[in-house]
């Protein structure tokens, strides 16, 4: 954990945070680009070609164009960040990450001095991705961020898992990761990002703005309209496994709460 | 149609129930080992969920199969009927004890959330119905023991929908599922007036 900034090694260092299995991280997944089934990823991401990879950042940035995987990585140190996980569906995990500062990535294409949001999309290539005969969403899948939000050091984006390489069904080859925000935010295989001046529409705001927010904290005080946030399960505790109560921002408040200084999280779900 | 009847004929009823129950001891032991996967405990709801929801379009195609193929199942009726229920009871149980824990928790979920306020509607509308799923029930309740079991219908609509609703974006199975119930209560209307097809 040598390379960590200060804030994140104090949030990942609090209380030593034991990481899941590499089996629950790598076989209980949500990428519906695979199915719905939170199987179907292991079983069928394996098909999805992830070399060559490129990244396609564009809009307000000063050096826009295809960034291939060989040149960011070239750009940027690897490092670990060992982070809860909170799904929007009440469970947790706890994943040693492998990644670079995603602020670092937006400084190699040089943000513009207009840009407010960033906007992210995965890979949609139906011939690789048996899930997206159905329409579960709209593809491909978005998300996004505010810029202060995906330059907050927090924010990372991530090449590993457990010292390899992501395995396909994690997002191979190059994922984000937001620890305070719902799992759905970290929105996985990226192939282009997109500085812009307006909010980006996110997939699953888009297909049910009542329970989706474009924010997405975990806040254990807001419910999802269908089921608590107040607790979540962590997994790999078997099948007599206790609730466990879910913290504030996941966690690390103290790093991030003053993102959202006077702002009503109630209201910006 | 008469061979597979007089083949059915020879299906002792309790075998139904022997074969039925099984599964509900297989998938908890799956759930234990770790054969369910990295969350047994949404697994295995979701599991007994699913076969309650199967064991209900088996319920209700019983009589159109007879009406409309002359296959005769009327004998494994009370059965199938029942291990329904015996599945919703488990999902239940689960839900319960494994899934929310919290008491306070479980009473606001039913009251706050409409799909489970629906699935416990659902779940509810059936206890009278295991319960007088007996000979004696039948003959003290004559007439009114049939009136009294077409709250099987609003109970399937009710399990259908609960599926429908939990469902996160726009998703095929639980679709599958109310349309077959659907179609199934349909056959039942009394101005359909369906001929036999063999």
């Amino acid at each position: 954990l040598a390379g960590l900034g200060g804030t994140a090694a104090r949030a990942a260092t609090e209380e030593a945070l034991e990481p899941n299995s590499w089996e629950d991280v790598t076989t209980y997944c949500n990428f519906y680009e695979f199915g719905t089934g939170k199987g179907d990823p292991a079983a069928y991401a394996g098909q999805m070609t992830t070399e060559p990879w490129s990244v396609e950042i564009d809009g307000l940035v000063e050096r826009p164009g295809s960034y291939s995987m060989a040149q960011i990585l070239d750009a940027m140190t690897l490092e670990d960040r060992i982070y809860r996980f909170r799904c929007v569906e009440a469970w947790s995990m706890v994943v040693p990450w492998q990644g670079f500062e995603l602020s670092d990535l937006l400084n190699l294409a040089g943000v513009q001095d207009g840009a407010k949001y960033v906007a992210f999309e995965t890979l949609y290539r139906p011939s690789e991705m048996p899930g997206t005969a159905y329409n579960v969403l709209d593809w491909p899948y978005r998300e996004g961020l505010r810029l202060d939000e995906a330059q907050h050091p927090l924010t990372i984006m991530a090449t590993g898992i457990f010292g390899k390489p992501l395995p396909n069904q994690n997002g191979a080859p190059l994922r984000l990761v937001v620890p305070w925000k719902y799992g759905f935010k970290s929105i996985k295989s990226i192939v282009r990002i997109t500085l812009t001046d307006q909010q980006p529409q996110t997939s699953w705001n888009m297909a049910n703005a009542r329970e989706y927010g474009f924010y997405s904290n975990v806040n254990p005080t807001v419910d999802h309209p269908r089921w608590s946030q107040a607790s979540e399960r962590r997994i790999g505790g078997g099948l007599f496994a206790r609730r466990e109560p879910t913290l504030m921002f996941n966690g690390y408040e103290k790093d991030v709460a003053a993102l959202y200084q006077g702002m009503d999280l109630a209201e910006n779900f | 149609m008469q061979r597979i009847n007089s083949l059915f004929r020879m299906v002792p009823v309790w075998l139904v129930y022997m074969g039925g129950m099984l599964p509900a001891g297989v998938l908890f032991y799956q759930g234990l080992s770790g054969a369910l996967g990295a969350e047994p405990i949404k697994a295995l709801e979701h599991e007994y969920g699913e076969l309650a929801l199967q064991l209900l379009v088996a319920t209700l195609a019983i009589t159109p199969l007879r009406r409309l193929l002359g296959l005769n199942l009327m004998r494994f009726r009370r059965a199938i009927g029942l291990l329904c229920f015996f599945y919703v009871s488990c999902h239940l149980l689960v839900w319960l004890v494994l899934d929310v824990q919290l008491l306070g928790q479980i009473l606001a979920d039913i009251l706050k959330r409409p799909y489970i306020t629906i699935g416990m509607a659902g779940f509810v509308l059936m206890l009278p119905l295991a319960l007088t799923s007996n000979g004696i029930s039948v003959r003290r309740l004559g007439a009114r023991w049939r009136l009294l079991h077409r709250l099987t219908y609003p109970a399937a609509f009710l399990g259908a929908l609960h599926y429908v609703m939990l469902a996160k974006g726009f998703q095929l199975e639980p679709l599958i599922y109310m349309g077959a119930i659907l179609l199934l209560l349909a056959l039942r209307l009394p101005s359909v007036a369906w001929p036999k097809l063999a």
